[in-house]
């Protein structure tokens, strides 16, 4: 054993001896490592993280409305009970906020298809949908556009032919994706109007292709995110049953 | 007290003989190697627990405690480990919603880690958000590219840093993508965006001719390729224009490898640029050797994916 120690003491002394010399790059190698369930948790990471995931679960997990069908993005062509059941909550919750700020009302909302990110079960809705339905930060946003750019946004529409979730807007197409009527509150779009049209954050700023958001006569920033104005309005209802309508139709 | 010394050394000498290969002739006392291990996440996203079972594409992987585990055995085998992250380790589960970025720190924090540059949804909170995180973050933010001096962030960011592990120096740089059109101009406000290419070369000529490194590893978040826009600055495209950047860790596209890349830089020389997908489900494993055999030139290092 000592003698061992005494050759490990002169190799480390000549290790410093040669500590300048010049080393070269000779091999790479290079891979990727699968995080499986065949490695063992740490434990302390897994200790840390539990009082944070059992504060999310409990929070998730709240019942705030029930769902008396299953609701999927898919279920419509031209609009979906999801989708209605969204743009009209982004309505009822912004709404009240945007009249107590401006004393003006919001004309119409529109939202994207894509931006609804998940179904609702049939059964309780918890914390849970509304973030698995709107995983992303995005707030709502008042637009004020005038007549003529609202025109654009409905030429959008019915070119796009995807059922992107409106409110208060009615909308038909013919066969070759004319516009056959527009509406907003049942009304005529009026050319020379201003009308307010809420969205989101990221649609204004020209996701999905929507470049008719800018330039507007003036931007209003609510501070307020889709996915707890739709914590919000499951709070207030107790029951949801949304359905498809005539509010975005071909006619045929 | 000295005896003790002797034993650890005896005993780290041992482990070094167990790893095979290389361990046998560290006992010629004429040649002297060395070996430094990278490993890198990317777009984690705020995924601290593993998949659930029923997951349609990633049940049962991932999880930042079995990645701890792994990271801690690598780094047993090879105690000149750098850890790094490529960026997005904020948005994707409730626990950014909740945490503000708080927990993915901490625990990376705990994990280890080195380094991260910054990616599109670091800013998901704002720089503001980012700023307020920043008590929570254990490790360098490494970003070239990112002009932050007109913001919250000036002064918490580096452009390069130098590593030095067995002898050897790493130095390493970062790149983020363009944040117009892709980040709200509220979340970013005055950060500018320096072009990555340019950035890239005089990161590369101080890393390599004013701070000596042995090897220089470029963080990116640009994208591994864009087959729609081939002209878009990405990955590749960085690897070809630039020199002296032997290791590009990337991420944003998500992209899963079958193996890292090998490509040319503009000096014809090879450069390997790797992506572990998203999610925490993949760790990278970069293992450099080094020897003392001049006979080789870069070109003659063999590369092994």
């Amino acid at each position: 054993m000592d003698s061992r120690l005494l050759i490990l003491l002169f190799l480390s002394a000549l290790t410093i001896g040669c500590k300048e010399k010049q080393l070269h790059l000779s091999k790479i190698e290079g891979r990727q490592i699968s995080i499986s369930d065949s490695l063992k948790a740490n434990t302390e990471i897994n200790d840390f993280i539990e009082p944070y995931r059992k504060h999310i679960q409990a929070d998730l997990s709240t019942v705030l409305a029930y769902a008396v069908d299953t609701y999927s993005k898919t279920d419509g062509e031209f609009n979906t009970a999801i989708g209605n059941f969204m743009a009209d909550a982004v309505y009822e919750e912004a709404n009240p906020i945007f009249l107590s700020r401006t004393n003006k009302n919001i004309d119409m909302v529109l939202l994207n298809h894509g931006g609804i990110r998940a179904i609702i079960s049939k059964g309780d809705i918890t914390t849970r949908t509304a973030f698995e339905l709107m995983p992303f930060e995005n707030s709502i946003v008042v637009v004020a556009l005038k007549g003529s750019q609202v025109t654009t946004l409905i030429n959008y529409l019915s070119k796009a032919k995807k059922a992107h979730p409106i409110s208060k807007l009615k909308l038909s197409i013919d066969n070759d994706d004319n516009i056959i009527e527009a509406t907003i509150n049942n009304k005529p779009i009026d050319q020379n109007k201003t009308y307010y049209i809420a969205t989101n954050d990221y649609l204004y700023n020209g996701g999905d292709n929507m470049t008719f958001f800018q330039p507007n006569d003036s931007l209003y920033v609510l501070d307020y995110k889709i996915r707890n104005a739709l914590i919000d309005h499951f709070k207030k209802v107790d029951t949801i049953s949304p359905v498809r309508d005539n509010r975005f139709i071909q006619i045929k | 007290m000295k005896r003790r010394e002797f034993l650890q050394q005896a005993s780290a000498s041992t482990a070094f003989v167990t790893l095979g290969s290389a361990g046998l002739t560290s006992f010629t006392p004429l040649k002297e190697t060395a070996k430094v291990t990278i490993l890198h996440t990317n777009d984690v996203h705020s995924h601290i627990d593993p998949f659930g079972p029923n997951d349609g594409r990633n049940a049962n992987k991932g999880g930042v405690a079995r990645r701890a585990s792994l990271i801690e055995n690598i780094r047993k085998e090879n105690p000149n480990t750098l850890l790094l992250d490529a960026g997005d380790i904020f948005q994707g589960t409730p626990y950014f919603n909740y945490y503000g970025g708080e927990l993915e720190f901490k625990l990376m924090s705990m994990l280890k880690y080195d380094a991260s540059t910054i990616g599109n949804h670091d800013f998901d909170n704002g720089v503001e958000g980012l700023y307020a995180q920043l008590p929570h973050a254990k490790f360098d933010f490494i970003s070239s590219n990112y002009d932050f001096s007109n913001t919250i962030m000036d002064t918490h960011t580096s452009p390069f840093k130098v590593y030095e592990k067995s002898n050897i120096k790493i130095g390493v740089f970062g790149l983020g993508i363009e944040l117009k059109g892709l980040v709200n101009k509220n979340n970013y406000k005055e950060t500018k965006y320096l072009d990555p290419i340019e950035t890239a070369q005089e990161m590369t000529r101080i890393l390599k001719e004013d701070k000596n490194c042995d090897l220089i590893v470029c963080l990116s978040h640009l994208g591994y390729h864009y087959n729609d826009a081939p002209n878009k600055i990405s990955d590749l495209k960085l690897a070809a224009a630039t020199k002296n950047i032997d290791l590009i860790i990337g991420g944003h596209t998500h992209t899963f490898l079958p193996k890292p890349t090998i490509t040319k830089n503009k000096d014809g020389k090879n450069v390997l640029v790797n992506q572990v997908g998203c999610y925490g489900i993949n760790l990278g494993r970069i293992d450099f050797y080094f020897d003392e055999n001049k006979n080789k030139t870069a070109n003659g290092t063999s590369i092994i994916v």
